[in-house]
């Protein structure tokens, strides 16, 4: 997002995308949330070089240092800053490699299912007729259903494993990017620029491409935000549930879950600290979600 | 209204007839219950008996039809676990399943529109603004690990209210309920609640926007003018206009309560439909997965049905589709 193009640097040039930044860093709340959210995306792409311990090495594990409460250090004098858990993990370091799989998860599923949706919708608005009712019809009946229950079929059909995830939330987001595009689309194309484009003749490829899709991504890049952290909970609630990624690739959520009976005996911290952290995470892509909604939304904008 | 229904019943048809399908070659696909469900001790007469009596030996297509022409018939199979019909067990559960949703739905009414419409008069005070952060949270906040939290607040260290379970039950008209007796109401409480939070949510934006913009019309203004009560203006003039989409909403998130209990009665140990669903997955019951999935199918189409006719009865503008002659 901070990709500016060289020519916006020109001064009292106001490019949407500078006039964007701008009113975006108006909100405080948001900088904080987009701070975090960096810091988070950061610290789980560099989790090998910043976690004190590979936590899937097993053979660096010590069942002596296990269910260590937090801030306890080791024989060795290795400080378990967040505890450990049953096998004698550094809770730390498995919440940062957990960050991996959650982010992994809610990004690439949502990054799919807007290509998809952007595809479908856009067909959708621009072929109509029959063909654009069919289509809205399957996305009615989808949205008609929770995302939860259509994830627990597709899983309970496909089995564990990261890739399955993935697969699932994809399939359970695509139709939310179909509905925005399409209905953005069919709003953008009645507009005068694009009248002015086939005035000059230009082939349809080109106004689709150049005019009307970047016009429609506004409403869309509302929506995959709000739906990242829509993904990341569901992916956490599927392998709490038991139906999601497999013990081996543990997620916050799966975390959360192999901690939940160690906390009826009073040790909290191992479900407690990837439940805050999955908190977080979300938190802060909400809020920067909110913001850019307030940012983004043309009744708003003055 | 006619056209319309027809529609939509044929529509539901088609639905439930790819769900079928869909869930069926999947799960019937994926996993071997051989392996789970039989002994490892039992010798090959008693596996290949084992394997007739649950016709797992004749070919997909074949085990599809007969499924088929027994689900019309209301008969979706044995449980492999339990060895009851499947339909029966996923009914069983049923009335557990909807009391938790309907104690959850009211709590979500109760205390979000007073939330919301507070939010709504003053969205610049202190306690609006307080509301609304409290909204997001709750939205931000996943249902399961707020459900450990109360686990570990007011089951664990407190030890006031009761961590899992249904407690007593009392059968009313056959069908066992847990609201009705003192020590059942006390084990509802952290699970409803739990379920609730994402809800109350929900109906505090709602809610808060509504009141928002009926504050501002001329008929509110005009109330005032009369000289009438702000408890008069607030309870029957605003908060008549913003429940049809409060009671819309509602009524379409009814369903996604359903399906949402899946993950807390998975954390209150709650004998409800979704426990039994989880259960069922984990265990490869096959017939009890396709039961619960049809069922709650079923439910849905009905649930969303109800709402478009009730919408269209409450607001007299709203016109049905199928009715463009």
């Amino acid at each position: 997002m901070t990709a500016a193009s060289p020519v916006a640097a020109a001064p009292r040039v106001q490019t949407p995308l500078k006039r964007f930044v701008v009113e975006f860093l108006d909100s405080r709340v948001a900088v904080l949330g987009l701070a975090l959210l960096v810091l988070i995306v950061s610290s789980a792409l560099f989790a090998p070089l910043i976690a004190p311990q590979d936590p899937y090495d097993l053979s660096k594990l010590d069942i002596m240092n296990g269910m260590l409460p937090p801030g306890s250090a080791d024989m060795d004098g290795n400080v378990f800053w967040l505890g450990s858990d049953e096998q004698g993990r550094d809770l730390m370091s498995a919440i940062l490699y957990g960050l991996r799989t959650s982010l992994l998860v809610g990004f690439s599923s949502t990054a799919v299912a807007l290509a998809i949706g952007l595809v479908v919708g856009m067909i959708a608005a621009y072929a109509g007729g029959s063909l654009d009712a069919a289509i809205m019809r399957l996305v009615d009946i989808q949205l008609s259903f929770p995302a939860i229950l259509i994830a627990l079929i597709l899983l309970a059909v496909l089995g564990k494993g990261v890739d399955k995830v993935i697969i699932a939330l994809t399939a359970v987001q695509w139709a939310y990017y179909a509905r925005t595009v399409r209905s953005a689309a069919l709003v953008e194309r009645r507009k005068e620029y694009v009248e002015a484009a086939q005035c000059l003749a230009l082939p349809k490829q080109r106004i689709v491409l150049r005019h009307l899709l970047p016009n429609c991504l506004p409403p869309l890049i509302v929506v995959a935000t709000v739906q990242v952290a829509h993904a990341i909970t569901l992916e956490a609630t599927l392998s709490f549930l038991g139906v999601g990624v497999p013990v081996t690739e543990p997620s916050l959520g799966m975390l959360i879950a192999s901690g939940f009976s160690y906390m009826l005996s009073g040790e909290f911290w191992v479900s407690l600290f990837p439940g805050l952290a999955l908190l977080v995470t979300i938190v802060s892509i909400n809020l920067v979600g909110d913001q850019m909604r307030d940012v983004l939304n043309p009744r708003l904008q003055h | 209204m006619l056209v319309f229904l027809i529609r939509r019943i044929a529509q539901s048809a088609i639905v439930v007839a790819i769900m079928s399908v869909l869930v069926f070659t999947g799960i019937f696909a994926i996993g071997n219950p051989i392996d789970v469900l039989i002994s490892p001790e039992a010798d090959e007469a008693e596996r290949a008996a084992a394997i007739a009596r649950l016709g797992l030996d004749l070919p997909m297509h074949e085990q599809f039809l007969a499924f088929a022409r027994n689900a019309l018939a209301g008969d979706l199979g044995i449980s492999f676990v339990h060895g009851v019909p499947a339909v029966q067990l996923v009914l069983e559960r049923f009335p557990a399943t909807l009391e938790l949703a309907l104690l959850a739905m009211t709590i979500a009414v109760l205390t979000g529109i007073p939330l919301g419409v507070w939010a709504g008069l003053r969205p610049d005070s202190k306690a609006g603004k307080i509301i609304m952060a409290g909204s997001i949270l709750g939205f931000s906040l996943p249902t399961f690990w707020v459900g450990m939290l109360l686990i570990m607040a007011f089951a664990v260290s407190l030890g006031w209210l009761p961590a899992s379970g249904r407690g007593e039950t009392v059968e009313v008209l056959g069908v066992p309920f847990s609201f009705l007796t003192a020590n059942g109401l006390k084990h509802m409480i952290l699970p409803a609640l739990n379920l609730a939070l994402f809800k109350v949510s929900l109906v505090i934006r709602l809610a808060r926007a509504g009141t928002r913009e009926v504050a501002l019309q001329d008929y509110v203004r005009f109330a005032r003018a009369k000289g009438l009560s702000p408890a008069r203006i607030v309870g029957v003039h605003i908060l008549k206009n913003i429940m049809i989409p409060v009671v819309t909403v509602l009524g379409l998130e009814f369903g996604s309560v359903i399906a949402f209990s899946v993950v807390t009665e998975t954390v209150f140990a709650w004998p409800g439909m979704g426990k039994l669903l989880i259960d069922s997955i984990l265990l490869l019951d096959r017939p009890v997965v396709v039961a619960y999935l049809l069922v709650t199918v079923l439910l849905f189409i009905v649930i969303n049905l109800v709402v478009d006719l009730l919408y269209s009865l409450l607001d007299p503008r709203i016109r049905l589709g199928g009715a463009k002659a």
